[in-house]
């Protein structure tokens, strides 16, 4: 029993075990292994085409690899017993699609019988992500950011211990976005699993356990944000204030093991890699008063993004 | 069996809210009257009740206009959904394939039902009212109502079928168009043409009875002029049927599997399917 116990606590929720997905010939993902941990929110990043889209197809069941498995739950989720398990997974798709002809309360109403949700937690949904006032409309009479908070609604019917969201944040203004992340926090502190497909990275930065950045279909990084910056090995930028007319012969006497940026009368601009910063600085600061302050600016999370997706592959 | 219901519950309400199911009553029940009024005339001297009259020129009728009215009910089930992403997000619900084929299926057989037994029941209940009640030819007239269903639910599997099978709405509109032609129009004309070039009579009984199993429009028409005596002399062909061979089970069971083999198929099909 014990062993069965500490079994399920270690089991990742979702497997990725080297998935290649070929379509008409075409390789949209190739490759692909990562895991994903209970309560763990993981942001697969990537251009369009990257392949993120097809990759959370084959974790929902829609589609199968052809080569290697996937595992949610435990499980294939393939095969048409995996269907129970949907009951706890919630999904929002990348341009989510409704029955026009229904209004908003139908819609979620109709999805909340499948789900065995009654129609209560229908109302509160609605209400949480702004649409109490349109529910009885068509939902073909709704803009883009209306559907897309349908969508949210209908993800998170009956509270799902796994969430896929694929690009959840497009037409939605930045208020509403704001008012998205807070609702997707919240999920997070009760312990849901979330995998979020996005473009842009600044955006789900604060949020995400992990990342994993795909391009063309391959997993080109996968990691924390500590680990991409250690993959990325990008340079560390110093900048420091010098005494008046010394900022030639200080760099000078710094020696090797970094790059002079640029040279200003009272100002000094560096750069060195993560491994040769704390010797640079220890070397600074035996330069006594001359330096007189010293700021070091770590690479941004846009520079390590732009870095891999440029394919230059650590 | 709840998630086949709340499946069908939502096809009728799409019916409902769509006018589906009144356009449907309202042809049917006109046209069912209008034939009654007009069949009723040139009855004469033959004793045949008025129900029977009704059976002929229903059925005749019903082969061309069930078959229709059930492929514009389901010719875009699948491929609508496919093409505007709802399937999608359906699948991603705890439902299996199989369940969301079976609830379109009720829910759009439902459709036809309410449309036949409120268009044609409505139009018996009104030609009862003005001819005086009678019990002689309501089993007939049953009979009609309940093999128009079957047909009926022959052409929404059928229109499934081509539903799952093809990649665009378009080419699904020209398909069903093409199944009506060949099961509605076609096969009889081609079977009337042989017979009349038969000289030799190479077409006995036994392989005209077969002929008529082929096409579920020809099954339910033998069914239905033929099974009842009154009908049978009201179309003028007593008892081709029981000299055929052909009983009513056997007649039945062949429509069904005309239901059943494409519900199949479309399953088959679309359990491959990946979206």
């Amino acid at each position: 029993m014990q062993m069965a116990a500490s079994k399920s606590i270690i089991q990742p929720v979702i497997s990725v075990d080297s998935v290649s997905k070929v379509y008409a010939g075409e390789t949209v993902v190739s490759e692909v292994d990562f895991k994903v941990q209970p309560g763990e929110c993981v942001v697969l990043v990537g251009h369009n085409g990257a392949g993120k889209t097809t990759l959370m197809k084959l974790m929902l069941g829609l589609t199968r690899p052809s080569s290697g498995t996937v595992k949610v739950f435990g499980g294939n989720p393939a095969v048409s017993g995996a269907v129970a398990q949907h009951k706890s997974l919630g999904y929002l798709p990348e341009s989510v699609a409704f029955y026009d002809a229904m209004s908003g309360r139908e819609v979620l109403a109709f999805y909340a019988r499948l789900k065995g949700v009654s129609s209560n937690d229908c109302e509160r949904l609605l209400e949480s992500v702004g649409l109490g006032g349109a529910a009885g409309r068509r939902v073909g009479t709704y803009s883009k950011g209306m559907r897309q908070r349908l969508g949210l609604a209908q993800a998170m019917l009956g509270n799902p211990r796994l969430l896929f969201l694929d690009e959840p944040t497009t037409g939605l203004d930045p208020g509403l976005r704001h008012q998205f992340y807070e609702l997707i926090d919240a999920m997070h502190k009760e312990g849901v699993t979330s995998l979020i497909s996005s473009h842009a990275l600044s955006e789900v930065e604060a949020r995400a356990n992990r990342f994993i950045i795909m391009k063309a279909g391959v997993m080109i990084a996968g990691g924390t944000l500590d680990e991409l910056y250690l993959q990325a090995a990008l340079p560390v930028r110093l900048q420091l204030s010098v005494a008046a007319g010394q900022a030639s012969s200080i760099a000078e006497r710094l020696g090797s093991g970094l790059t002079i940026d640029e040279i200003g009368d009272e100002r000094l601009h560096l750069s060195c890699f993560n491994g040769d910063k704390m010797p640079l600085i220890r070397r600074i600061s035996a330069l006594g008063d001359l330096v007189s302050d010293l700021q070091i600016m770590p690479p941004r999370l846009d520079e390590v993004y732009s870095h891999f997706m440029n394919g230059d592959r650590p | 069996m709840k998630m086949l219901w709340i499946l069908a519950m939502k096809e009728l309400r799409d019916g409902f809210r769509n006018r589906w199911v009144a356009a449907a009553i309202v042809v049917l029940g006109v046209l069912a009257l209008a034939l009654s009024v007009l069949g009723s005339a040139p009855t004469g001297s033959v004793r045949v009740s008025e129900l029977d009259i009704s059976v002929v020129s229903l059925a005749s009728l019903s082969v061309y206009l069930i078959p229709l009215i059930a492929l514009m009910l389901s010719f875009d089930a699948m491929v609508g959904e496919f093409e505007r992403g709802t399937m999608m997000l359906l699948l991603t619900y705890p439902v299996t394939r199989w369940q969301i084929i079976m609830g379109k299926f009720l829910g759009h057989v439902l459709i036809l039902s309410i449309a036949i037994l409120v268009g044609y029941g409505g139009a018996a209940v009104v030609l009862t009212l003005v001819t005086g009640f009678s019990t002689e030819g309501w089993p007939a007239y049953a009979t009609m109502m309940v093999s128009s269903v079957v047909l009926g639910s022959v052409f929404i599997a059928l229109g499934y079928l081509v539903s799952v099978l093809v990649r665009e709405r378009a080419t699904a509109i020209g398909a069903a168009i093409g199944l009506w032609l060949v099961f509605v129009v076609l096969y009889d004309l081609l079977l009337f043409g042989a017979l009349t070039m038969d000289k030799d009579q190479l077409i006995g009984q036994q392989l005209f009875s077969m002929l008529m199993l082929v096409s579920p429009t020809d099954t339910y028409r033998v069914l239905n002029l033929s099974s009842f005596e009154g009908v049978s002399e009201a179309a003028g062909i007593a008892g081709v049927a029981s000299e055929a061979g052909l009983s009513g089970t056997l007649l039945i069971s062949v429509m069904l599997m005309w239901v059943i083999a494409p519900l199949i198929s479309t399953l088959l099909v679309f359990q491959r399917r990946e979206l």
